[in-house]
Parts: structure tokens; sequence; C-alpha cells
């Protein structure tokens, strides 16, 4: 352990657990209110959990529940995206979304979903004839009865904004440690001795980000109100030459129990399609399985014809850390110097940003005020969607290392630096795409397995690198 | 934007072939834009003989026949590290360097972008997804052959094409011996030696009528669950080889507005190797899946004849394009158009696949009439080749190759 071991580090004001996007969130707003505050993390990396994989969707609300906390987060946190957005250098691609009625049953219920998103305050959402849809997604399949239009919902990079949210705390003084798994605590005399896996760290107040470990995590506190059930979402992802063929969300129309299986393009310039609900006790496997992969690509074929037999690039799988309720679970115990976020079903991408604000609200009501600092530091992170410059295109950044996502050398190098450098080929694969493309490492990932040596620990755990 | 006389896209067997032969007819200006730091394709990493047998009559090993083809090539501007991003009608192409962008015009334009396995994505493969360990043969043969890296020291090889066996040989040239060797038919893929080979030569069983089930592993590969005559079983190992299930490097093609054939995979071409596009040529594996390197050397070489042909103006603009006409159990046929006017190649040959095993009739018809016939018994991944030399396309009409089974 080095001189700045944990355990040698004078209190914390706040101390967030877990390093999903929406801990990223917690942890820059208290950042940028000024507080001291760190991060816990018990994987290799950030987004190791709940926030790995999702379908990358910036949500307007427009079907959550009426005076839910998730729609209010939801709003807040498109907002903030929106207006941050440039300065981090994160990209928004202007999909819109469909939600599209294949059957009577489905377009009877459509005026239902329509006032619901004008009750929400989602501006622009109208009714759409099927023969308006057919003109703007060609490629659908006949038999559309009616859609609506909401126009609001986009496409973001899901890995890219977390990070930038992390990076940025990080630069306005922020702590975060990897790694490190907080497995109990005691509250004595209005202070949090929380045992980590790397020693002691002391805070004031601690906020539970804990995701997909959310009820496990809150039991340091108290009996935790809820249970948390993992809900695993299986996704397919197309070729880029899909992209061709739908640019914009089609979404069912959702059921009582889930949303549904969506297409959306990606940032990167693909689509996916996705994704399941299927209740699990595993609270870190999201395994895939042949059966669910090809009814996903026989359900993109029913409503994109064109998709039947098209290129796959890549499959996955993710958690949604769910509870009983359907709402998210925030919640502040004032005597415990304690603040839950937990239950943050599928909208944290959008959420989060939301949720970092109330968070920093909630503490001040319960605990201190804060302030904002001047001058924030702002942190760009590199680029990764088709729609903003990359580097391939602008040149000085060595030659193309990944041939399927046309990753740089100097990406591959950006991302073994900096305050919160990859640690793992999954994070390295997160923050550069390399290997994410349509050939998964045929032609580069001896490159990459050479960049990475001495930088990553070697794939094998008997350690082969040379 | 530079202008060039000919600019082959792939600098692997198929396009430095092509660079040799525009050179000897006499072509100055040839530009060979590889995205890879060398030339030379995949036969670089494979560290074994049989390569370009049937090109030049002697079995090089692969990294030997690379350098021959290199070196057979020089005269032609040989760019690396120069990734082509995009083609564009009339033979421009957008070009990416360490510099930035660049756009180029080329005369005349091959495409050879050769051939890749088909990964764990891809097949849909059900299981764990650990970031690292699953990988095809391209990638264990650049690991060991690019890098100190081990990439495994247990791995188990999924498939029996002729690649699952050179990445035998590669890993016993590594030291590392595979667990297992499955193949989900009930017979290997490759011809029947190769099964030997690997028991005697490797002590490696080879399990057909055997399924890969799942991936087991977080960070890495721990085991892979297999279904051998309806039991389950686990094998524990640190890798799964996905050998084979090759599919054309057809990105570019597919974003461009050149005409793919689902079948194949790759681009439409017509007897003088032009795509629709007729200022772009192909050959090699980007054509389909998959030929030796020798055969895709040998394409390589006609393709240039055909633009230097082109170039000096004796190849005639195809004012009609006869469809070849295929239908199952045939995959595809190449060429997959006959463009008229034109010449017809002595050596013009039909190439084709099936999707099964059959034993039937292979019959050629011109114009709804028999012209050629033979009784086949064809596997899948095994060539099939139609004589075309015969074909008379004065008043051709249409064109079909069928497999009756029989």
């Amino acid at each position: 352990m080095t001189a700045d071991s944990l355990d040698s580090r004078k209190p914390y004001q706040i101390a967030v657990i877990g390093g999903g996007v929406v801990g990223c969130a917690v942890l820059r707003a208290f950042a940028l209110a000024g507080a001291r505050a760190i991060l816990l993390e018990r994987g290799p990396d950030i987004l190791c959990g709940a926030s790995k994989g999702n379908s990358a969707l910036l949500h307007t609300g427009y079907d959550a529940p009426a005076d839910s906390l998730e729609l209010a987060c939801v709003r807040a946190g498109y907002d903030e995206y929106l207006a941050v957005r440039e300065r981090l250098n994160l990209p928004l691609i202007e999909t819109s979304a469909m939600m599209i009625a294949w059957t009577e049953a489905e377009r009877a219920r459509l005026p239902e979903l329509l006032a619901r998103a004008e009750a929400n305050g989602v501006a622009g959402v109208v009714a759409l004839e099927a023969e308006e849809v057919r003109r703007r997604v060609p490629m659908i399949a006949s038999g559309v009865k009616s859609a609506i239009l909401i126009p609001g919902e986009h496409v973001i990079d899901p890995w890219s904004a977390p990070l930038a949210y992390a990076l940025q705390a990080i630069a306005n003084g922020a702590a975060l440690e990897r790694n490190c798994e907080v497995v109990g605590g005691a509250f004595e005399d209005e202070l949090w001795r929380l045992r980590t896996s790397r020693g002691m760290v002391s805070a004031e107040v601690v906020v539970n980000c804990a995701g997909l470990f959310g009820d496990i995590v809150d039991a340091i506190a108290r009996p935790p109100p809820f249970r948390i059930a993992p809900r695993k979402g299986q996704f397919v992802v197309f070729d880029k030459s899909a992209a061709a063929l739908v640019d914009t969300v089609i979404l069912p129309v959702p059921s009582e129990s889930t949303k549904g299986v969506l297409i959306a393009p990606t940032a990167f310039g693909n689509v996916l399609v996705g994704p399941t609900a299927e209740d699990q006790d595993d609270r870190e496997k999201a395994a895939v399985d042949t059966a669910t992969l090809k009814m996903l690509v026989a359900r993109a074929a029913e409503i994109i014809p064109r998709l039947a037999g098209h290129p796959i690039t890549a499959i996955y799988g993710g958690l949604r850390p769910a509870t009983q309720f359907k709402d998210y679970q925030i919640e502040v115990l004032p005597d415990r110097q304690w603040i839950t976020v937990a239950g943050i079903r599928s909208t944290g991408l959008t959420g989060a940003l939301g949720i970092g604000a109330l968070v920093r609200r909630l503490y001040e009501k319960s605990f201190a005020g804060l302030k904002d600092i001047a001058n924030p530091l702002w942190t760009p992170v590199p680029n990764l969607a088709e729609t903003r410059p990359r580097p391939y295109q602008q040149g000085g950044s060595g030659e193309i290392v990944c041939h399927c996502e046309w990753v740089t050398l100097g990406e591959i190098e950006a991302a073994f630096e900096g305050p919160l450098p990859a640690t793992s080929f999954g994070g390295l694969k997160r923050r550069t795409r390399c290997m994410m493309g349509r050939c998964q490492g045929f032609y580069c990932s001896w490159r990459i397995a050479q960049l990475a040596a001495g930088r990553l620990p070697p794939p094998l755990a008997t350690g082969a690198a040379a | 934007m530079s202008r060039h006389d000919a600019i082959i896209v792939g600098g692997g067997p198929a396009g430095l072939s092509c660079a040799r032969v525009l050179r000897e007819a006499g072509v100055k200006d040839i530009v060979v834009l590889e995205r890879e730091p060398e030339a030379g394709g995949v036969p670089r990493h494979c560290h074994h003989p049989g390569f370009g047998f049937s090109q030049f009559y002697w079995p090089y090993s692969g990294p030997a026949y690379a350098r021959r083809l290199r070196l057979d090539a020089k005269g032609a501007d040989l760019r690396t590290v120069a990734t082509v991003i995009a083609l564009r009608p009339g033979g421009e192409i957008e070009v990416a360097t360490p510099r930035g962008l660049e756009t180029m015009s080329g005369r005349s334009v091959l495409l050879a972008t050769g051939i890749r396995e088909s990964p764990r994505a891809a097949r849909l493969t059900s299981g764990d997804r650990p970031p690292w360990g699953v990988l095809t043969t391209g990638a264990l043969q650049q690991h060991l052959h690019m890098t100190a890296i081990q990439p495994c020291r247990r791995p188990v090889i999924v498939g029996s094409e002729s690649v699952a066996f050179s990445a035998l040989l590669t890993l016993r040239r590594a030291g590392i011996r595979p667990v297992a060797m499955i193949e989900e038919e009930d017979r290997i893929t490759a011809p029947r030696l190769g099964g030997m080979i690997a028991r005697l030569a490797f002590g490696v069983s080879v399990l057909t009528g055997t399924r890969l089930v799942a991936i087991h592993g977080d960070a890495v590969v721990e085991a892979v669950e297999i279904e051998r005559d309806g039991q389950r079983q686990r094998l524990a190992c640190d890798a799964v080889i996905m050998t084979g299930r090759f599919v054309p490097e057809a990105a570019l093609l597919r974003a461009s507005h050149l005409e793919l054939d689902k079948g194949s995979g790759g681009p439409v071409i017509d007897q003088h190797w032009r795509c629709s596009d007729p200022v772009y040529f192909a050959a090699g594996n980007l054509l389909r899946p998959i030929e030796t390197s020798g055969v895709v050397g040998r394409e390589g070489e006609a393709a240039g004849r055909a633009m230097a042909a082109a170039l000096a103006g004796q190849l005639d603009a195809p004012a009609r394009r006869v469809p070849v006409k295929t239908s199952p159990p045939l995959r595809y046929v190449t060429p997959q158009v006959i463009a008229i006017p034109g010449d017809r190649p002595d050596g013009l040959l039909f190439r084709g696949r099936v999707d099964r095993p059959v034993r039937g009739m292979l019959r050629l018809l011109r114009n709804g009439e028999e012209v050629w016939h033979r009784k086949i018994h064809a596997l899948p991944e095994r060539r099939i080749h139609l004589p075309g030399g015969h074909v008379s396309l004065d008043g051709i009409e249409s064109l079909e190759v069928r497999l009756d089974p029989s």
C-alpha cells in the first residue's frame, strides 16, 4: 500500500458506493458542489455491472409513471445531458423514436400512451398514420396499424458518458478507487467507517449507488426495504451496413411487465435489437443463449425484413437492478447519514445526471449546504461516435489498429493514460471500441495484446506476457 | 486528389499477384493499399507448408510465399497502414492514413480485401462473454507469429475445416496441446486425412457429432459445455478457437454502390472480374469463402490481365449483363453475370459451393438447353468447378448452373 493508502486519509464528506453510471454522476454532482467526495467501486473498472450493457437511449420520460421519481430524474437528466454534452465531447444521435402498433389491440392503447406523454410534459409527441410511418421508415414491414412519434428520444454513447462524468469529478477534486469493495461498515460518532477490500474509508455521509448489489450494501445501514431482482436483457448488434435500413428507434407498444424489444441505431453506426426481460438470481453473470439471440434476430427481421440474414457484429447481455417496486428507490436516512439510490432499472443512463442533482439537493436538505465551485474544469472525452469527428479522419493519431471500428494507435495509447486508465481488456474495449467490431479481434487482437503487455494484467492468470 | 492507372485495395496473395501482372503488362502507375504494417496477407502468419502451390508449383510456407509475392510486386507503389474506408462511383476511393483522410482516383481499381473467420458473436454461441480467450484461428496465428504472448495453453478447437488443422499445426509449433477438436457434423469438413493427422501426429481427439453448447468464464475462458450423443459434458479449457466459417471481408463493398451476391457474400462479378461498376474489379477470397492461396493468387493474376486490357482500351464496356442463374443446393456460382459484348476467356471457369452434402448431376444450361453436365458428389466447403470455355456468348439470353440431386 502506498503512502496515499485509504486508511490514512482524513474523512470524506461523502463516500459513493458503486461506479456505475449513477455513481459516476452522483460523484460529479458533489465534486462540482465542492464537496470532498470519494467513489468506491468493487470491480476492476467503472461500468462493470448494470451499466455495462443497455440500449444506449436518451429517454424523454414519455412513458414514465406520473409523479414518479423516475420521471423527475429522467427529465432533469435529459436536459442536463443536452446542456453539458458539448463541453464533455459527448455525442447525440438525433434519431427520434416511433412506437408502432401492429395489432388493433395495440392501436387501441396508443391514445392512452399519447396522453401520458403529454401529461409528462414531453413535447412534440404526435400520432402517425401507417402511411407516414412508411414514409419515414421505408424498410418497415407491412402491417403497421398506426404509431406515435416521440421526437425527443435519442441515442447516446453509453460508455463515454459515464466515463466523462467520472473524469470531470476527478478533475474537480473527487477521488475514485477501483478494485475497492465495501464489505461492511460501522456508524459511530456521526462518522461512517467503511471496511473495504483495500482498507478503511471514513466518510460523513454514504451514498449507496451499488446497483445490482443495492440491497446488500443497504443492509450495512438498515434492513433494506427492497430486494434487488436482477432482470437480464440480451441484445444482438447488426453490422454497420444495417444503419442504411433504419435510422430511428422503433419501439413496441409496451406490456405491463416490460417495455419490450426495440430496434435502435447505435452511436457507433450499428443497429441493435433487444432487450429481453429475463428474471434471474445471479447478480453478475449476463450469459447469452443461442435460442434467445435467434429469436431477437427473427423479431428484428419481422419489423425490418431486410435485416433477415444481415451480418451480426456482436451479442451481449446486461442486467437491470430491478426491485419489487416500479419506481426508483431514492431515500435519505438522516439519522444514519445515509442516502440510498437503488432500483434504477432501465433508465439510469438518462436519469443519472438528474439523480446526481437530486441527491445533492437531498444532501443539502438533510446534512449541509454546498456551493457550486467557480470555474469547474471540463474534461472532454475521446469521441467514439460516428456522428462527430474521429481521430482516424483528422490524422496525427497514428495508424488504424482496429480495422473494423477504425480505432487508431493514439486512441489505444491514450486509454492507458490519465486519471482513470483502462485496467482490463473490457475497460479498454469500452474506452476505444477496439475489438468490438465485426471481426471481434481476428485482425487486431494480437496488436492489442502487444500494446496492452505490461499495462493490463496478462490475459492468462498464469501470466504469459513477454 | 491523386490519380492512378491502377489502385489495388488489399496487399494479400490476390492483390500482390495482380500488381505483378499489371507491372509485367507495362502499367506504370500502380498503387497497392494495405492496411496492415506489412503486405502479404493471411499467409504471413501461417508457419507451415502448403501455400502458393497452384501458382508457383513450389510448397512454400506461408511467410515464404508472402515474401515471394512482395518481391514479385516490386515496382508497384506499396503503401502500408493505408486503410480504404469508402468506395465511390467511377473509381474514387477514400483512404485513411496516419496523416488523415485523402481521396484517390483509379482508372481501374481491384478489390482484394480477402476473408476472415466468423467470430463467436456471429455464430450466436451461448454462454458467458469473457473479454478474452474466445478467438479465431487468424487471431491465434497472429498472436503466436507477431508477439511473444501465448494466448492460451489448453484450448478447445471448434470446427474441422482445413483451417482447423492449420490452427493445430500452429499450436503444435508453439508447444500448446489442445484439449480437443470438436465438429458438429458426423464427419470432419476437411479431407479425411486431416482427422488421422490430428489423432496420430498430435494426439488430439477429434470429436465429431459434437456440439458446442456454451462457453463458461468471467474474465477468461474456464470451460466449454459440449453435447455428444445426447450427453452434456464440461471440458475445462482456457480458450476456445473458433475456426473456419469464413466470410468475405466485404464491409467496404456493403457500404458502397457495388452489387453484392448474398449467396457468396462477395461482389457480383462478370467473366472479366468486373463488378457492377466496371471501373472496379475483384479477385481472391473477397469473392467467396474460401480458396487456397495459390488459387487466389491465380485469380489476382487473371484480374490483373483484365485490368491491363481495360487500361489499354481492349475491354468493351458491358452493354448487357446476363445473370448466371443458380438455385439451392448451390449457394452461389462465380462469375454471377456474363457481360455482353465480352470475350469468352478460354479459361472461363464457373466456381460454386453447395450448402449441404449432395450427390447429383451438375448441369450448365444455355438459353434453357443443357450444354454440359457431370455427375458429382459435392460437400460443403469444397469447390465445384464447371468449365465454361466452350459456351458461345453469341445470342446468349440466359445461363443457368443447376445441381439436381439424384
